[in-house]
């Protein structure tokens, strides 16, 4: 099995376990949430990852950019960036969206770590 | 001209509504203009389940790119049937909205309710219409984000906290579909829904697809609250806005059911997901433990728009039950538990919020001896929970009589009497509901109550009437239903 050759896939994994486990682990929300962005940016890797092209007998890097030019014959797929682009938007939206939420409950509660707001709650 | 672009204008449209409901800055006219738009959507929605019914499956290619490289919009009975109900409980939900809108938000953020709202309907609409896999994911987070805002505009400080539990649960549900989109590129090369349920017969095999497969699953599971990932929905339910919860019990789960099927079904094909992986057994033993968990847990529930909620878990067990079987009956019961479910939770969720509109709580206390001060409300609200029972001559019979005739066709006995086990359950936990609302006294310092406004009541009764009448005349749901079944379980879009 060729583990050299998968690093990016393993950096991949290691960090959405890491990320995964940051949202179930920590009780305060704003490092759940820095869990959250740790796990999306690992899909993110692995998209861009699987858009890179290469070659047995070339040198590091060999696909490049699509760009119409002498020199330039193997193509990485753009198509995974392109998409990749859209899901950092959502990444960041939800980002935004949680951290409003967050100062919303900081605001209500006066704590934002998960235990304090359930004895708050009294529950 | 314009019936040739109608899939583009039933997304299109209520998109455009919701940056115009931020503009209109007051709480009546961005209620107006989203009434407006709710039931444009459904003409849509109508006009266009015509045309697929008398012409078949309706291709189309946004922006004219055409289908592998473009994003294209299919069209077929399964998702026309799901763009009526959607658009359908959008039309019946927004009536209701102004009065309890007004009772539960502050005027400040009103407009911005209404443009949440229409976002959300726009997210709704999208993953039910569109043919490719990206694309329906974005149109997932777009529904997701809105529904996070809908469910923290509560009034109680809990809705935050349901609201911040949904948006990572839902989050973790919407990357894992974002994995599983990813790992099928990589071996496909293609996200149009139809290419992929070409390719991947040939590709079953691959390690990548099986991953893909698992990973679908699960974030969609995610996403409709199957047990056992159902935990964000009791507390997102109880605390939302009365309409909110309206809306999204109706449609949000529905769509997630809806996604399920549409990769089980279309794009991985009924062969790979039930004879090489294992997903009708854990589909049949998880939906079972929902149906009965859900039930039991929501007879002990003194907040009854909770226990509704844990209803709705239950209600969500039987349509993965009927995924199940991977048999016509069995998808014929799930899709028309789809509609028939919408039809009921969205009657008795907005017969709660006519009762949260009058009394200000919805404690089965607070509501002793309503059944005389509010006789129409609850009237609608026995009506729609009989039907969740399955009292017959109502729209749940009719879900759980090919449910029951499909378990009973695989040969599966016990699962026909857990049904059957479950359904009472559900009339232990209406029932609480009639004792408290007829037959006990309200007490002597109980504020005086009227009937709700019309405009709230004339939609509940609506919705509860739509219950008892596709109870009776069964041809269209059944019939849509029979004909998506039979085409999901050939395989292909």
């Amino acid at each position: 099995m060729d583990v050299i050759g998968h690093y990016n896939y393993w950096v991949s994994i290691v960090l959405m376990m890491a990320g995964f486990y940051m949202v179930i682990a920590s009780a305060n929300l704003v490092k759940k949430l820095v869990g959250l962005n740790v796990f999306q940016t690992a899909v993110f890797l692995l998209y861009i990852t699987m858009s890179k092209v290469s070659v047995p007998d070339c040198a590091i890097d060999c696909g490049t950019a699509p760009i119409f030019k002498e020199g330039f014959t193997v193509y990485s797929n753009p198509l995974p960036s392109v998409l990749i682009l859209t899901a950092i938007v959502v990444s960041v939206s939800t980002t935004a969206v949680a951290l409003a939420i967050i100062v919303r409950i900081k605001e209500a509660y006066g704590s934002v770590e998960e235990d304090e707001m359930l004895r708050r709650d009294g529950e | 001209m314009i019936s040739l672009h109608l899939p583009a204008l039933q997304v299109v449209v209520p998109l455009i509504s919701a940056p115009l409901c931020v503009l209109l800055r007051r709480g009546f006219g961005a209620w107006l203009l989203a009434t407006v738009i709710a039931w444009t959507a459904f003409a849509i929605s109508l006009a266009l389940l015509a045309q697929v019914l008398s012409d078949g499956a309706l291709s189309y290619k946004m922006g004219g790119w055409a289908a592998p490289w473009g994003i294209e919009y299919r069209i077929d009975r399964l998702n026309a049937f799901m763009l009526v109900i959607v658009a359908g409980i959008g039309a019946l939900v927004m009536p209701c909205a102004y009065h309890s809108v007004a009772r539960e938000i502050a005027p400040e953020r009103q407009h911005l309710f209404y443009a949440a709202f229409m976002l959300a309907l726009t997210g709704l609409l999208g993953i039910v219409i569109t043919g490719d896999v990206f694309n329906l994911y974005v149109f997932l987070e777009i529904t997701s984000l809105a529904s996070y805002t809908l469910v923290a505009l509560g009034a109680d400080r809990r809705a935050l906290r349901a609201s911040f539990q949904y948006l990572v649960l839902g989050t973790i549900g919407a990357t894992f579909i974002l994995i599983g989109i990813g790992l099928l590129y990589m071996v496909t090369g293609t996200l149009n829904m139809a290419d992929l349920a070409a390719r991947i017969p040939a590709l079953q095999e691959l390690r990548p697809v099986r991953a893909a497969f698992a990973f679908i699953v699960v974030g969609a599971g995610l996403k409709l609250a199957l047990f056992p990932l159902h935990l964000w929905l009791p507390n997102a339910y109880t605390y939302a806005p009365s309409v909110v919860s309206a809306f999204l019990a109706a449609t949000a789960t529905k769509v997630g059911v809806y996604v399920l099927m549409r990769f089980i079904f279309t794009v991985f094909g009924a062969r790979f997901a039930f004879e090489m992986m294992p997903l009708g057994e854990i589909l049949m033993v998880l939906g079972l433990l929902a149906v009965m968990v859900g039930s039991l847990v929501a007879v002990f529930q003194t907040n009854v728009k909770r226990m509704l909620a844990y209803s709705s878990i239950a209600q969500i067990g039987y349509m993965a039950l009927g995924i199940s079987f991977a048999s016509v009956n069995g998808l014929v019961a799930g899709i028309v538990h789809l509609f028939n479910h919408a039809a009921m939770k969205g009657a008795l969720f907005l017969a709660l919020a006519c009762v949260f509109y009058r009394l200000g709580s919805v404690e089965l206390d607070a509501m002793r001896g309503l059944g005389r001060r509010m006789p129409l409300t609850m009237a609608t609200f026995v009506a729609a929970g009989m039907s969740l029972v399955g009292v017959p001559l109502t729209v749940g019979f009719i879900s759980k009589w090919y449910l029951v005739v499909a378990a009973i066709e695989s040969g599966l006995w016990p699962v026909a009497v857990i049904v059957l086990v479950a359904s009472l359950l559900a009339l232990v936990y209406i029932w609480r509901v009639v004792e408290v609302a007829y037959f006990r006294e309200p007490d002597g310092d109980a504020p005086e109550v009227t009937e709700a406004p019309a405009a709230m009541l004339v939609p509940t009764m609506a919705l509860a009437a739509a219950c008892i009448y596709f109870g009776i005349d069964t041809e269209l749901t059944v019939g849509v239903a029979t004909e998506a079944a039979l085409s999901l379980l050939e395989g292909g879009p």
